[in-house]
């Protein structure tokens, strides 16, 4: 096992963090599978992340503690804004929910005693160990999963497709456009505890808009049909800057065209059941034939 | 003192106003929120500062090689990324990942080029002249900002609603395909389009360099946001608000620091937005036109 | 109190106004529990308006609208569904990425038992409600016949069938009342025969049907009571006979330039 040992020094950080960003992606694709472009989850992860690191260094709360707090202190303020924010539709909803990370980053940035403004938090607790971000992710997908399979989240499919019509079938299309908002919030906020404790170090230039751009390329670069979708792009684009190291400057430069590549030719992500089922059906039907 | 105050609020806003004017066109007429504009932005600075450096051009002819190597720019974005695009009829946010795409080839591959520190504008090219008018301090570059603003915001406003194409602009605003119908060249217009909007960014980019100067890579991020901003407050699609949105947050960054403080400075623009958006989603001037396809 | 007697819908002194436009004046509508109840009227003349103020997606500008005896004023769609209004749309408006069953499936979110908990827990409760609601809605889907077709794309199916699959969805919000806004629009003859048929067979197994259409025939063939409105008024109620031979409605189609109602006006006067 001492391949794995020596495996396991140099990439524990790139492993839990590949956990990390999946669960970024999944926060997202709940708000995405609903239809909204919401592009809040940086600053939800920024708020879990603070929230929690105070809790563990100012108060000295043991980790549990944190880690809820992460989620609840999101989660509450994505339902604060939420009542305002979700009237709003396309655009708008995109625009409002930008301008409300950056509003928050500059709250931190500024709230310095709180929040050591431009210098971060330094010296957080590294209580995250790989089996919480894997405990994390399976609690976080089986709730999706399970999600997906009822009514909640036929109700956003339907709202995603055609709000009208899904509140004319009885859906409370505001409550299930919260539900969605919060709970992204929430997952954002773990993600953000989970990665705070890894690093021991934040600072408000971590959940800004680059952040936020980043989140949803995952989303998009896995695909958000499926719950693989998501979790496949958190990993290519953990693995990626990786693979580019020696781009130096223009690994990011990569990373922008691979998102303008993947919306010109594969617009349903990577990952997409769809795409799939046709190819099976149109090799069986050829396999038929032969 | 107030009035100083008032003055520099100008400028910026000025500055602001024309980039919101490009935002605002690529989204009337091409009904594309385009986020690489800020980066667009960043281009226009560096090309200048660049032909300046290196081919000694005085400041005049850095603006107009900044206006068409962005708008050369802007137009191969609309026919690479945006084209295809438009052709498959992608829902309206598609687009607009494509374009955070394209910002962060560009952001990123100039800061790849040429390095993420400040670039500044050859001194020689730069007057340092002011002029005290009426207890005033005029420095020439921000007179010529706002002269320069003032003069593009004129044609543009006389274009738009004198000319015949003009009003072909404003009928593919309404409807793409009604305008087609009409016989109009959508898709050349769309190129133009791209084209001035783009340049009109690399512009402002030159100015915002000027004024501050200070060019660097990540420039254009905060200009980007604050016209978002800006162009929601001015009701999205509307060129006029977005002018006077440009100019009104140009004084309110302004006076807030003058009165507030410097840090909190680049908050004004968003919690103005947020608070707007709350209360009038359609912004202060916008009627929320639903675009007919 | 006779079956007769009892009103399911009840529209009193209703207007909407658009700024200066007047798309509904004064109507008054009580449409009765049982049975088949039209709309009819010329294009424009204000009947997709009726439907969109009963289920609450606009706001009466004046008068006011009972279900049941329950005024819905200020009540959100969801909550006028919830009460026991079904509809379908008049340009069919499926979730066409779904398949037909979870089309279905959609339509019933509101009588499905379990809550948030239930579903995490996975308890037998939500098992056996999502279990009820495939059987509810493959059930529904042979009502009109499109049960073999229950995993397919509503996007693949034709026409006619998409037609018939927003019936059925429909239907599975339990509707009490149920609004079928130009159900045959844009059928030909036999897939109008075939729908009036099934219309009859749901209007026997109780549900109060209230319809929107353009068509004459199809109108005067399944509705016992019809009302007219042109301009944004009632000009007439009654049944089938009185409607068609009534001056004021033949003169309202033939007015206009539609060559539909005309020649189904005409039609109507022949037959």
């Amino acid at each position: 096992m001492e391949w794995f040992d020596n495996f396991w020094a140099v990439y524990s950080n790139l492993v839990l963090t590949l956990g990390t960003n999946a669960l970024l992606a999944l926060s997202i694709y709940l708000t995405l599978s609903c239809g909204m472009l919401a592009m809040a989850n940086a600053a939800f992860m920024g708020i879990g992340a603070y929230t929690s690191a105070l809790v563990t260094m100012n108060l000295g709360l043991p980790y549990p503690v944190a880690l809820a707090a992460g989620m609840a202190a999101p989660g509450l303020m994505a339902f604060i804004i939420g009542k305002p924010t979700l009237r709003l539709s396309g655009v708008y909803l995109a625009m409002a929910t930008l301008a409300f990370g950056e509003v928050v980053r500059i709250v931190v940035l500024n709230a310095e005693s709180l929040t050591g403004g431009a210098l971060g938090l330094n010296g957080i607790p590294q209580s995250t160990e790989w089996w919480h971000v894997g405990l994390a992710l399976l609690l976080t997908v089986a709730v999706l999963w399970r999600l997906r399979r009822s009514r909640v989240g036929r109700a956003f499919e339907a709202i995603k497709e055609d709000e009208t019509a899904a509140g004319l079938m009885g859906i409370d299309v505001g409550a299930h456009k919260m539900l969605a908002f919060v709970l992204g919030a929430m997952i954002a906020g773990l993600a953000g505890t989970l990665n705070a404790h890894l690093t021991f170090f934040i600072g408000p230039n971590e959940y800004g808009f680059d952040r936020g751009v980043d989140i949803l390329t995952m989303a998009i670069l896995g695909g958000i049909n499926s719950l693989f979708g998501p979790i496949l792009g958190g990993i290519m684009l953990t693995v990626l800057p990786e693979l580019l190291r020696g781009f130096k400057d223009f690994r990011l430069v990569v990373n922008g065209f691979i998102l303008v590549l993947i919306v010109l030719f594969l617009p349903k992500g990577i990952w997409d059941p769809a795409r799939f089922r046709q190819w099976f059906s149109r090799s069986s039907r050829k396999g038929a034939a032969a | 003192m107030l009035e100083q105050q008032l003055f520099n609020a100008l400028s910026l806003g000025c500055v602001y106003a024309l980039f919101a004017l490009g935002f605002t066109l690529i989204f009337g007429v091409l009904g594309v929120i385009n986020l690489s504009h800020g980066a667009v932005f960043m281009v226009g600075a560096y090309a200048a500062v660049e032909a300046m450096t290196l081919l000694h051009l005085p400041l005049w002819a850095g603006l107009l090689f900044s206006f068409v190597f962005c708008g050369v720019l802007g137009l191969l974005i609309d026919v690479l990324v945006l084209k295809p695009l438009r052709a498959r009829n992608a829902p309206h946010l598609i687009p607009m990942i494509a374009t955070i795409g394209v910002a962060i080839i560009l952001n990123n591959g100039v800061q790849g080029i040429f390095g993420a520190q400040n670039v500044r504008f050859p001194s020689s090219a730069v007057s340092d002249d002011a002029i005290t008018l009426a207890g005033l301090h005029l420095t020439s570059v921000e007179l010529g900002i706002i002269l320069l603003s003032f003069a593009l915001m004129a044609v543009l406003i006389v274009a738009l609603k004198k000319t015949q194409l003009g009003r072909a602009l404003r009928a593919i605003a309404e409807s793409p395909k009604a305008a087609y119908l009409l016989g109009i060249n959508v898709e050349g217009l769309f190129y133009l389009t791209s084209f001035a909007a783009a340049g009109l960014g690399g512009v402002a980019g030159v100015l915002i360099g000027l004024y501050s100067n200070a060019v660097f890579p990540l420039m254009g991020q905060p200009i980007l946001h604050k016209g978002i901003a800006v162009i929601i407050l001015g009701g999205m699609g509307d060129i006029r608000g977005a002018m006077l949105g440009g100019l009104f947050l140009g004084f309110a960054e302004v006076l807030s620091v003058a009165y507030i403080g410097s840090t909190m400075r680049d908050a004004v623009a968003f919690g103005l937005l947020f608070l707007v958006l709350l209360v009038r989603p359609k912004g202060l001037f916008g009627t929320l036109q639903e675009r007919k396809v | 109190m006779s079956k007769a007697a009892s009103i399911s819908l009840e529209m009193q002194s209703v207007s909407r106004h658009f700024g200066g436009l007047k798309v509904l004046q004064d109507v008054n509508l009580a449409i009765p529990q049982g049975g088949i109840f039209g709309l009819i009227g010329p294009n424009g003349a204000g009947k997709t308006t009726v439907f969109n103020l009963i289920t609450g997606l606009l706001p009466p500008t004046s008068g006011t609208i009972r279900f049941n005896g329950q005024d819905l004023a200020g009540r959100k769609p969801h909550q006028i569904t919830r009460l026991g209004l079904g509809r379908t749309f008049q340009n069919i408006r499926l979730f066409k990425e779904m398949s037909l069953l979870q089309n279905v499936m959609v339509g019933m979110h509101a009588h499905l038992g379990y809550g948030a908990f239930g579903l995490l827990a996975s308890s037998g409760l939500f098992r056996s409600e999502e279990r009820r609601a495939r059987e509810r809605a493959r059930e529904l889907l042979s009502w009109v016949k499109l049960d073999h077709k229950a995993h397919e794309t509503a996007d693949n199916l034709s026409y006619g069938e998409q037609r018939k699959l927003e019936l059925a969805r429909a239907l599975a919000t339990e509707p009490k009342l149920l609004l079928l806004d130009e159900p045959v629009a844009g059928m030909n003859s036999s897939e109008k025969t075939e729908l009036m048929h099934e219309i009859q067979n749901i209007s026997a197994r109780g549900y109060t049907i209230f319809m929107i259409e353009h068509d004459m025939r199809f109108v005067m063939g399944l509705c016992q009571e019809i009302a007219v409105l042109n301009f944004g008024r009632i000009i007439a109620q009654g049944g089938p006979e009185a409607i068609r031979t009534n001056p004021q409605v033949i003169e309202a189609y033939l007015g206009r330039e539609d060559d539909e109602p005309v020649s189904a006006a005409a039609q109507g006067e022949q037959a």
